[in-house]
């Protein structure tokens, strides 16, 4: 994820100022920043002429948006019926374990948020889980334990 | 390891003369190709199994000059990832079904509506479809397709929800009538088709409506692509002929200690091993036994499973993703899953079940979709053949 | 294809316009059909479900407010399949509710309760939701409560707001079962873009959303013998609270209003619309004014249109939405205002009363009139000018508190001063009221004659229509006034606050141009005010506002200017228009608010 600062307005150069532009200017913020601010739903609701607790509603009707601060890296793991046949809760245990954290948690460093998902369409090959947006599958708690180092060290290089 | 069950290979076999198929079908007139799809018994593959034919006459036969073609990647149901290998190995068939349909809707702009969690897919997909737009210039088609991303929402995947999302709304379910071959994206007549649905077309313009009509039995012809999961040494993706006995499908698929298959995922049906030989997996004809449609989730339990986990599982799935606009569905599923957790702590005794099997059928009488409307399936077939699991 | 399809229901043949639902062709043969989400003057949700009826050959059931009828269809509206149904879906309602109806202000005027008494809903076993969820109660407005455990998601309020008032200060958010009615963030409404117009109150069946009442502290004041407690009465009050007291809609019961705020007890039965006419006169010659600068002093400055500023749900929109336009505002205040103004000082003086120890209350069709009296604005007296606002509803509601069987009362008469009003004050409760009543007396005023207008009935400004545009040619006008000679006065009348937006949308991008603009934030005027009677519909507005126009035409009196006490309070008080008092009192200023 690169944090790159767009303005609204830029946004809504590049989106248009239609209603149908909403959600590509809510995904644009949230890929951004991982959040959508109060400012920017404003921002966002004037820019397109529509009411801000539309924009608010709209938001939190999806759960790829949020209006709270995630970390760099959104960690989403299935919590559906196959994968937690096959091993989610260890794969989960292993993840507050190391993370410290509790799903809809961010770690105090700001690197790392954990979430539950419903199911990531990769069921034959569960448990998965999807960190921003690639997908990791088969996970067990070993695997996961590489998969954040290595996000980790991807993060100290930059 | 297949043995009952025939492969088939038509929708992934790797083709690549897009170009010379899509020259060909254009040469004929919008007349004879839908009448080659609806010859062919094509029907949708995103569950609700609508005639595709006719679905596109439907909206070709609307006057109004600003149409569109969707094509629905949202693909949410749980068991479900066989869109996801479609568009990542065989997107051109996609896309080449989608320009037909274009060119007899009469419709200028295209849309993938993917799911979010499928977002890894879109720098190979953006490749393809400027690929395809150069094609679409060759062949002096009008006609763009643009990628439109989900926001993580399975309800999104109902199609009139689709539409409200793509126009900047909350995902929730419109009134019907009126349908979205009139009335769909901006209020414009619109075709929606399961990406499944549109690489079939592909084949069937390829080798003509006769070969996809030989496959399959009565009412449900072709093949399908399922997702096998759950407990199975193999699962994936597997392409096979409509019309198989659940029996022989676990017979290839199961782990020898099968109890039970979830056909549909979590808005299909439960069947239970006694029930494998008389159910055949098809659109609904009823030849002998029941037939249950399938968007191609096959989620196999074996005799370790806890029914009333997977059950508890489905429903929570249910209160966290149903859009929340319509009273049964809203309340009804948080009732059905406070309900099974009360009967299963002896809060609640265990006729209560009774009681919530019928709110289960108010559920599927009023609900405003499919999404309320299909609770039901799960609910009623695993209380209903696995009671005892609910209780102790 | 023909216009008309034919249907049975319930047995009964019936034929309709095609594109009519099966809940309008059933109405059409006095078959009810239970609905919660449905309401005329919204769009249709079809959300609720518990309209749903049985059609022959159609294993599910259907909604009625949804289902557009067709040829052939056979419909059910009351099958045991359908009863069964219906019954569990209210039976869910009430278990995500908090049933606690003895202590709900919306006690036998809720519709969730009348069908969960016509289902005989009981104790019915479902898991009460509740207690494991989290809800907010909002009573942190002084207009409106909002509360969250009451609510039924209908969606009512959402459509209002939106298509109605073109505010969008509610939203829906969230989904699931975590789904809910919102404001932006979750703020409490006070500090958000709401109006407090009340429309959603209005329309809202249940108890989740309503004024926030005053009738506690009105008794109080009554009852406290130190208090001099002075009451008004706004135009739109009198021709709507009969329908609260079981009446049918469209009967003007003044005098027995007058006479029943005495019974209560009130020491000073007064009325808002003689400070109508004091607005007419203020806001007249500030138009006047307005455009003597324009046109003839040439000043860039100047702000024209002017619109009008006697509703204060449409100068707080204008303030979060369009505050480049806050010059354009009159700068008078509202009737209920400036009648508070004046009632701690010059009425107070006038019948030798302190103010400090004077209650000011005011009965209201509105619910932003609770709001705009608690404006830090309106202390011009150095009291608080206005102590409480009630409306219609609450008022009824003391009227049945207090025992007294309205039927049975005489007409009473309003005391003086500041009880005598004309036509043109009355009118000021239908939307083109204000506009007509500022026509009469400029008109008037800059050529020395009568509007032109048959019976001074200024028929074009009147009517129904969202958005009404009328034009007065003005010429032989008196020397002072030569410079309007032979100038197209240019007006605007918009009611509903969708319809403002789209007046001032074409104001700014230059579209339209007027002189003179009249808003009033709810549908139909006051007469359709949030703080009228339940229920509201086209068909109960209109009555209302035939009622209105039938008063000012019986009025002796019809032009603002020509109101006695009017005259008598310039002479006495005020001496001018727009002068050093009428500055002090009756003018007020604006504040640019935020966006949401
Ligand atoms: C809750 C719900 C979810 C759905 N999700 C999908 C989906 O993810 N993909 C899909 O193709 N169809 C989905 N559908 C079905 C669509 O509404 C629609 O019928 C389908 O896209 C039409 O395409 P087809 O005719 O090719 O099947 C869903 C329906 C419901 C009620
Ligand atoms: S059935 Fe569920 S998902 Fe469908 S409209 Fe109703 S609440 Fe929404
Ligand atoms: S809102 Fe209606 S049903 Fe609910 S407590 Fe109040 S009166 Fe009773
Ligand atoms: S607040 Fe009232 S009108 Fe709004 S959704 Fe809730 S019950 Fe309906
Ligand atoms: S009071 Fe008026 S502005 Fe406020 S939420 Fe209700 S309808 Fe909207
Ligand atoms: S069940 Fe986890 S990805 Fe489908
Ligand atoms: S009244 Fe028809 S669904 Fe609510």
């Amino acid at each position: 994820m690169t944090r790159i600062q767009y303005s609204v307005t830029d946004m809504a150069n590049k989106h248009g100022r239609s209603r149908e532009a909403l959600l590509p200017i809510l995904q644009d913020i949230y890929q951004a920043k991982h959040v959508i601010s109060d400012e920017d739903m404003v921002n966002v609701a004037r820019e397109l002429d529509i009411s801000a607790a539309h924009v608010y509603g709209t938001a939190t009707f999806y759960s790829f948006l949020e209006t709270q601060q995630s970390g760099k890296y959104i960690i989403r793991l299935c919590k559906t019926i196959t994968c937690m046949m096959h091993g989610k809760n260890p794969v989960l245990q292993e993840l507050e374990r190391i993370l410290k954290i509790k799903p809809g948690q961010t770690t105090p460093d700001g690197l790392f948020t954990l979430k539950e998902t419903n199911c990531l369409g990769q069921c034959h090959k569960g448990p998965a889980m999807l960190v921003n947006d690639n997908p990791h599958t088969q996970l067990t708690p070993e695997s996961v334990r590489e998969i954040i180092d290595s996000y980790r060290r991807e993060a100290l290089s930059y | 390891m297949i043995k009952n069950l025939k492969r088939l290979d038509l929708i992934f076999k790797n083709e690549q003369d897009t170009e010379a198929i899509l020259e060909k079908t254009l040469a004929r007139s919008n007349e004879e190709i839908v009448n080659d799809l609806i010859d062919s018994g094509l029907k949708g593959r995103g569950g609700a199994g609508f005639p595709t034919g006719l679905k596109w006459r439907l909206a070709a036969d609307d006057p109004a000059d600003e149409k569109y073609i969707i094509c629905n990647a949202d693909e949410g149901e749980p068991g479900t990832f066989k869109d996801r290998e479609i568009l990542s190995s065989v997107p051109n068939k996609v896309l080449a079904g989608m320009a037909v349909c274009a060119r007899i809707i009469g419709s200028k702009q295209g849309f993938i509506y993917l799911r979010n969690e499928y977002k890894f897919l879109v720098p190979g997909l953006e490749i393809v479809i400027s690929e395809f737009h150069e094609l679409m210039d060759r062949l002096n088609l009008e006609f763009r397709v643009a990628i439109f991303m989900g926001s993580g929402a399975y309800i999104c995947g109902e199609e009139s929800a689709l539409f409200e999302s793509m126009e900047g709304k909350r995902g929730e379910p419109r009134n019907k009538p009126p349908y979205p071959t009139n009335f769909g994206y901006k209020g414009k007549p619109t075709v929606i088709n399961n990406v499944e649905t549109l690489a079939h077309t592909y084949s069937i313009f390829k080798y003509g409506p006769d070969k996809f009509r030989d496959l399959g039995i009565k009412d449900s012809r072709g093949s399908k692509v399922f997702s096998v999961s759950g407990d199975t040494p193999i699962p994936g993706i597997y392409e096979l002929e409509f019309g198989m006995t659940l029996q022989k499908f676990v017979d290839d698929f199961g782990d020898g200690d099968s109890k039970a298959v979830q056909v549909g995922g979590a808005s299909g049906f439960c069947v239970p091993r006694k029930k494998f030989e008389k159910t055949i997996i098809g659109y609904q004809g009823k030849l002998t036994g029941v037939s249950l449609p399938t968007g191609g989730s096959m989620m196999i339990f074996n005799s370790s499973r806890s029914m009333y986990n997977v059950l508890r599982n489905y429903l929570d799935f249910f209160v966290e993703e149903s859009c929340g606009q319509c009273t049964p569905c809203r309340v009804g599923t948080q009732q059905l899953l406070l309900g099974i957790e009360a009967v299963k702590r002896g809060e609640k005794p265990s006729g209560y079940l009774d009681k919530l099997l019928e709110l289960a059928e108010t559920m599927r009488l009023t609900a405003k979709c499919g999404l309320g409307q299909s609770v039901a399936n799960s609910f009623s077939s695993i209380v209903e053949n696995f009671r005892e699991e609910m209780i102790y | 294809m023909s216009d008309q399809v034919t249907l049975k229901i319930d047995g009964i043949s019936v034929s309709v316009k095609r594109g009519t639902t099966v809940l309008d062709a059933a109405k059409t043969i006095n078959i009810r059909i239970p609905t919660l989400c449905h309401h005329e003057d919204l769009c249709v949700a079809g959300n609720c479900r518990v309209c749903v009826v049985e059609q022959t050959g159609t294993d599910r059931l259907i909604p009625a407010c949804a289902m557009p009828a067709a040829d052939g269809m056979e419909i059910h509206s009351n099958s045991l399949k359908v009863r069964n149904a219906r019954k569990q879906i209210v039976e869910l309602l009430v278990s995500e509710h908090r049933a606690e109806c003895t202590t709900c202000y919306k006690n036998g005027n809720c519709e969730l309760q009348a069908l969960s008494h016509e289902y005989i809903i009981g104790e019915n076993g479902y898991i009460n939701l509740i207690p494991l969820k989290e809800y907010t109660i909002d009573y942190y407005s002084p207009s409106i409560i909002k509360d969250d455990s009451k609510c039924i998601r209908c969606q009512r309020c959402v459509r209002t707001c939106d298509e109605l008032q073109g505010v969008g200060a509610l939203t829906v958010s969230h989904k699931g079962s975590e789904m809910k009615i919102s404001t932006f963030m979750d703020k409490p409404i006070y500090q958000v873009v709401c109006t407090n117009c009340g429309q959603c109150v209005n329309r809202c069946p249940t108890g989740a959303l309503v004024e926030r009442h005053y009738i506690d502290e009105v008794w109080a004041a009554i009852y406290n013998e130190k208090k001099f407690v002075v009451v008004q009465t706004a135009p739109a009050v009198r021709v709507a609270l009969a329908e609260a007291l079981g009446h049918e809609p469209g009967e003007i019961v003044t005098g027995k209003m007058v006479a029943a705020l005495r019974r209560l007890g009130f020491d000073a039965v007064l009325d808002t619309d003689f400070t109508a006419d004091l607005t007419i006169i203020e806001e007249g010659h500030e138009l006047l004014q307005r455009l003597k600068r324009a046109l003839k002093d040439k000043d860039p400055d100047v702000k024209l249109p002017m619109t009008t500023s006697c509703s204060p749900g449409w100068v707080k929109f204008l303030e979060h939405i369009f505050p480049e336009f806050m010059e354009n505002l009159s700068t008078a205040k509202s009737p209920q205002q400036m009648f508070g103004a004046l009632a701690k000082t010059f009425y107070a003086s006038k019948i030798g009363v302190e103010p400090a120890s004077m209650v000011s209350v005011s009965i209201m069709p509105c619910t932003a009139k609770k709001y705009e009296a608690n404006r830090p604005e309106m202390y011009a007296s150095g009291y608080q000018d206005v102590d409480y606002v009630l409306t219609t509803r609450e008022l009824a509601l003391m009227i049945k508190q207090a025992g007294i069987d309205f039927n049975s009362l005489a007409d009473d008469d309003y005391d003086s001063i500041m009880g005598e009003s004309s036509g043109a004050g009355v009118i000021f409760g239908a939307t083109g009221g204000v506009m007509e009543a500022a026509l009469r007396t400029v008109y008037e005023v800059v050529t020395g004659r009568e509007v032109p207008f048959d019976g001074l009935n200024i028929t074009p400004v009147r009517g129904v229509e969202g958005v009404r545009e009328a034009s007065i040619l003005i010429n032989k006008t008196l020397p002072e006034w030569s410079f309007l000679e032979g100038v197209e006065l240019k007006t605007c009348v918009a009611h509903g606050l969708n319809n403002a937006r789209n007046v001032m949308k074409a104001v700014r991008d230059g579209s339209a141009s007027y002189h003179f603009i009249e808003i009033m934030a709810c549908p139909g005027g006051c007469l359709g005010g949030g703080g009228q009677p339940i229920p509201t519909s086209s068909d109960i507005r209109k009555r209302r506002s035939s009622a209105i126009y039938q008063e000012d035409s019986q009025k002796v009196i019809r032009k603002s200017h020509e109101n006695p006490e009017i005259v008598q309070i310039y002479k006495e008080f005020l001496i001018e228009p727009l002068g050093h008092t009428s500055h002090k009192l009756l003018h007020t200023k604006y504040t640019a608010r935020e966006r949401y």
